[in-house]
């Protein structure tokens, strides 16, 4: 596969002023003001503490929340007028513990969208063999397991092969390794940072670890209390002058600190 | 008069009022089972309307049991006197265990893998078929088993409106005062309704999704 395609001039996911409440809750907004470009190709990570309104904007995208006011682009189109089926079909979703059904083989949690999109058998089984090689299971092991039958890291890759099995540009991701122990979460935020360079996906990635972030994003957009209060490449977002920010640094920094 | 003396002398009538009560019991379900599951999943989105449904279904079920044979009795299409109109009253009686079964079962699922469907841009129809009922199938057969159980044990009363099925020899036996006459309707009714709980318990067992 060719290096990551990116061009600077197409926005694939635009946020332009937009705010969220929930229902029955109008008077504080889980989140406002935000206006967001995401350039095609880029992994964003979305950082912040719980309860930030980082997974409130993840749902947005993918219409499973609507907002409140302003407005949500994907290539360019208003999400309000799309179909939200089409929508998501277009889009990827991973979430923690992957979300996978109980009921289905691995195989066939992989191939259930490209099912929905209505492809054929053949077509169909050779991309769950292609996504399963992509994420470093072995088919003929694994395919005819259910769920329950795989540790929390091959769950989790289960997840990102279904979530990529039917191509879509965009991929929505949240908390994605957040219930794996310490180990299988380097091993795989390592190997999907590699995976996200070649597929050249827009990734919108939400995590609350700062180490995540700067493992899996080329960009890291911080928020704080619904708003956004960071937005910079990963190499110059520990120098942007925001107490969130140093916040953040200084619980990363920390356990070296306390060794010296 | 001896039990087993009764049992041997009515060997051919006990078989035929068991057969009797078997297809009681087996149509009653079968049409409980037709309107319960179907109305449970279309109530599945929606809140108010299956508050309704589930009180209203509790609320036939505090009728007690030889009342509303008595009340059905009266009214056209439905009552009567015999088969039907026991019928009507049992499939009464199954419906809430069915019905509220087949809510919870639908409704109480993993929320992740409800969202997750969702994102994935399944439909409410892909989402109720391919997910909700598959993952709550053994909920809505418990269901199945208690209202099951329920009928075997109410369709003994359906002999009063003279629908015939074991309860016969019940009635008969109260007025005979003859404790053989009335087991001769008791027992084989206590063994279909552990042997139904047993089946549909195994059935259960079987589709159960971890």
């Amino acid at each position: 596969m060719n290096a990551k395609a990116e061009d600077h001039s197409e926005i694939t996911l635009g946020f332009q002023g937009v705010k969220y409440c929930a229902p029955n809750h109008t008077a504080t907004p889980i989140l406002s003001d935000i206006t967001l470009q995401i350039r095609r190709g880029e992994t964003v990570a979305l950082l912040g503490r719980s309860g930030s309104g980082k997974t409130t904007l993840l749902k947005l995208v993918n219409r499973l929340l609507k907002p409140s006011a302003g407005e949500i682009f994907v290539n360019g189109q208003p999400t309000d007028l799309m179909d939200p089926i089409r929508l998501r079909r277009g889009i990827g979703y991973v979430i923690q513990e992957g979300g996978l059904f109980p009921h289905y083989t691995v195989a066939e949690n992989i191939g259930l969208v490209p099912g929905l999109e209505g492809w054929g058998r053949d077509r169909i089984d050779a991309r769950i063999a292609e996504m399963m090689k992509l994420v470093g299971l072995e088919l003929g092991e694994y395919g005819g397991r259910k769920p329950r039958e795989l540790s929390g890291g091959q769950r989790q890759r289960v997840g990102v092969a279904r979530a990529l099995a039917a191509d879509p540009k965009i991929l929505l991701m949240d908390e994605p390794f957040g219930a794996l122990d310490p180990v299988t979460r380097a091993e795989l935020q390592n190997e999907f940072a590699d995976l996200a360079q070649r597929l050249g996906k827009t990734i919108l990635f939400v995590t609350h670890d700062l180490r995540e972030a700067m493992r899996v994003g080329s960009r890291i957009v911080l928020l704080a209390a619904g708003k956004i209060v960071a937005d910079a490449r990963r190499e110059e977002f520990l120098r942007v002058e925001h107490p969130e920010v140093r916040a953040f640094a200084a619980s990363f920094a920390m356990p070296n600190e306390a060794r010296a | 008069m001896n039990l087993l003396d009764f049992f041997s002398s009515h060997r051919a009538e006990i078989l035929q009022a068991t057969l009797a009560h078997l297809f009681l019991v087996v149509v009653s379900m079968a049409i409980a089972i037709a309107i319960g599951v179907p109305l449970g999943m279309i109530l599945v989105k929606r809140a108010r309307l299956r508050a309704m449904a589930l009180g209203f279904a509790s609320v036939l079920q505090t009728i007690p049991s030889l009342a509303l044979f008595g009340f059905l009795i009266p009214l056209p299409f439905l009552g009567g006197i015999g088969t039907r109109t026991a019928i009507v009253a049992l499939v009464l009686y199954a419906l809430l265990p069915i019905l509220r079964n087949t809510v919870v079962g639908l409704t109480n699922l993993d929320p992740a893998v409800l969202e997750a469907a969702e994102a994935m841009g399944m439909t409410e129809t892909q989402i109720l078929m391919r997910v909700r009922f598959p993952l709550g199938l053994s909920v809505v057969l418990a269901g199945v088993r208690t209202a099951t159980v329920i009928t075997i044990g109410v369709a003994t009363i359906a002999a009063a409106i003279g629908a015939g099925g074991l309860g016969t020899f019940i009635f008969r036996g109260v007025a005979m005062v003859s404790d053989a006459v009335i087991l001769a309707g008791a027992i084989p009714a206590a063994l279909l309704a552990l042997g139904a709980d047993a089946a549909l318990g195994l059935l259960e067992r079987k589709l159960k999704v971890v």
